[in-house]
């Protein structure tokens, strides 16, 4: 696996990724998480969800053809159109250009500097797929990053034993593979006709979250 | 291993402020990558354990300061927005000067770990007030280990109370021993929980080996003059420096 893929996965990477729960802290706030066998359940509706569509356009994001900025800056707008939650929206932006300020030191380049110019607060998996060389691994990249975000919340939140929530993620390998390879065969399909699951579920979850915040700050930004 | 020179134009063997490398194959200087400060206000941080006083002496800064600098503070605060709201209550900031971040995990993370929450607040700051000249970011309540990277803070302020006990100094940790000044709280509660003052600030001194250290009471002198000066310090040299 490419060492710019690795890093990226790691939870120490310092894209600002641990302050976001995918949902997950207002799932548990309504005891719709209570346990590993619920939290499984959360995992695998958000990676065949929020999962599959950030890996489809991560894996679009790593191609792009002479003009990768325009490319690019499409890709960031038909990823908020298959996003209707605002706070969804702003997540997947905030998280995007934490991954681009760590980059631009990491990777200094070209392709990523005209993405900011268009877009200084680009989707998340645009950011990872223009890093990431290989359609898999950036569809890889950030359908794990849909669930280790929501798993480790879960850790923090409601205090369930760690090795149980890591067998958890362990036991979703076969799921992962699965979207990531969905999500890598759309490395060449236009923006517009990427593929839009999606997760009306989630997306009440987020703006729930997002009311609360306004209201009591909560330990996660979504 | 070599030893190469750094921060000194005159070249080898001066005898003083060489770097060590361990890697053999390094014959280069060091890059000395500074971030740009030109363009952006001067960072500080105000760090230390729960209910040291660290809110307190925000605002006291805040009140000092905010005639001579424009200023902004962002906060991490665990769950609740109690602190930014007693900034905004004690009416000395506007309340679009004030960002809470959500840290997600023990505020040491937020501000040493991964500091890119409180990068984007502090850039928000900026973005808001292009004439910003000071931003204050106060963590969270944490722990003695808790400091603040030097990626985030140009200078960092460590709190520590005098009802916290007075062996706290002798305890040491990164806060106590590393940050840029050291302030003992709360003086005025010394009798009251029988803590000794003057043990209290000589291991101060002992752990910090030159660093500065101020006792204070907010009770006392509310505007907390000496550390505002000590500020006032830092603002001049760090503008001198960029």
């Amino acid at each position: 696996m490419d060492p710019v893929a690795l890093m990226l996965a790691d939870s120490r990477f310092p894209g600002g990724g641990h302050v976001h729960s995918g949902g997950l802290e207002e799932a548990a706030a309504r005891r719709l998480v209570t346990d590993e066998a619920s939290l499984r359940s959360f995992l695998v509706g958000r990676l065949r969800t929020a999962g599959a569509l950030a890996a489809a356009f991560a894996a679009a994001a790593t191609g792009g053809g002479p003009d990768r900025a325009a490319h690019h800056a499409e890709l960031d707008s038909e990823l908020d159109a298959r996003t209707p939650s605002p706070a969804q929206r702003a997540a997947s932006r905030t998280q995007g250009r934490g991954i681009a300020r760590a980059a631009r030191r990491a990777w200094p380049s070209r392709a990523l500097d005209d993405l900011l110019r268009v877009a200084p607060r680009p989707h998340h998996p645009v950011v990872v797929g223009l890093l990431v060389a290989d359609p898999f691994e950036a569809a890889q990249v950030v359908a794990y990053h849909a669930v280790t975000g929501p798993a480790t919340a879960a850790i923090r939140l409601l205090g369930l034993d760690p090795f149980g929530v890591n067998a958890v993620l362990a036991r979703l390998a076969g799921e992962l593979d699965a979207v990531a390879r969905a999500a890598a065969a759309h490395a060449g399909t236009p923006p517009a006709d990427l593929p839009a699951p999606g997760s009306p579920g989630l997306d009440l979850l987020a703006e729930a979250h997002d009311r609360h915040h306004r209201e009591e700050v909560r330990l996660f930004v979504s | 291993m070599s030893a190469d020179h750094d921060h000194d134009e005159q070249g080898h063997g001066h005898g003083h402020g060489h770097r060590v490398t361990f890697d053999p194959a390094d014959a280069g200087r060091d890059p000395h990558e500074h971030p740009d400060r030109a363009h952006r206000a001067v960072r500080l941080g105000i760090g230390g354990p729960v209910g040291s006083g660290k809110t307190a002496l925000t605002a006291a800064l805040c009140r000092a300061l905010a005639g001579e600098v424009d200023l902004a503070v962002v906060t991490n605060d665990i769950y609740t927005t109690e602190d930014a709201d007693f900034l905004r209550r004690a009416g000395v900031l506007d309340a679009d000067r004030i960002e809470a971040v959500q840290t997600g995990a023990c505020p040491h993370t937020a501000i040493r770990d991964d500091i890119t929450a409180n990068l984007d607040a502090v850039e928000l700051l900026e973005h808001r007030f292009p004439g910003l000249g000071l931003v204050i970011i106060e963590s969270g309540g944490d722990n003695l280990t808790a400091v603040f990277s030097r990626g985030l803070v140009d200078r960092q302020v460590f709190v520590v109370d005098v009802a916290g006990g007075d062996k706290v100094p002798r305890k040491g940790g990164p806060g106590v021993t590393t940050a840029d000044l050291l302030v003992i709280n709360k003086t005025d509660l010394a009798p009251m929980v029988g803590a000794d003052l003057g043990v209290m600030t000589a291991d101060a001194h002992r752990m910090r080996d030159g660093l500065p250290v101020i006792s204070q009471s907010l009770v006392e002198t509310p505007d907390a003059p000496l550390v505002a000066d000590w500020v006032r310090a830092q603002l001049r040299t760090l503008a001198t420096v960029s």
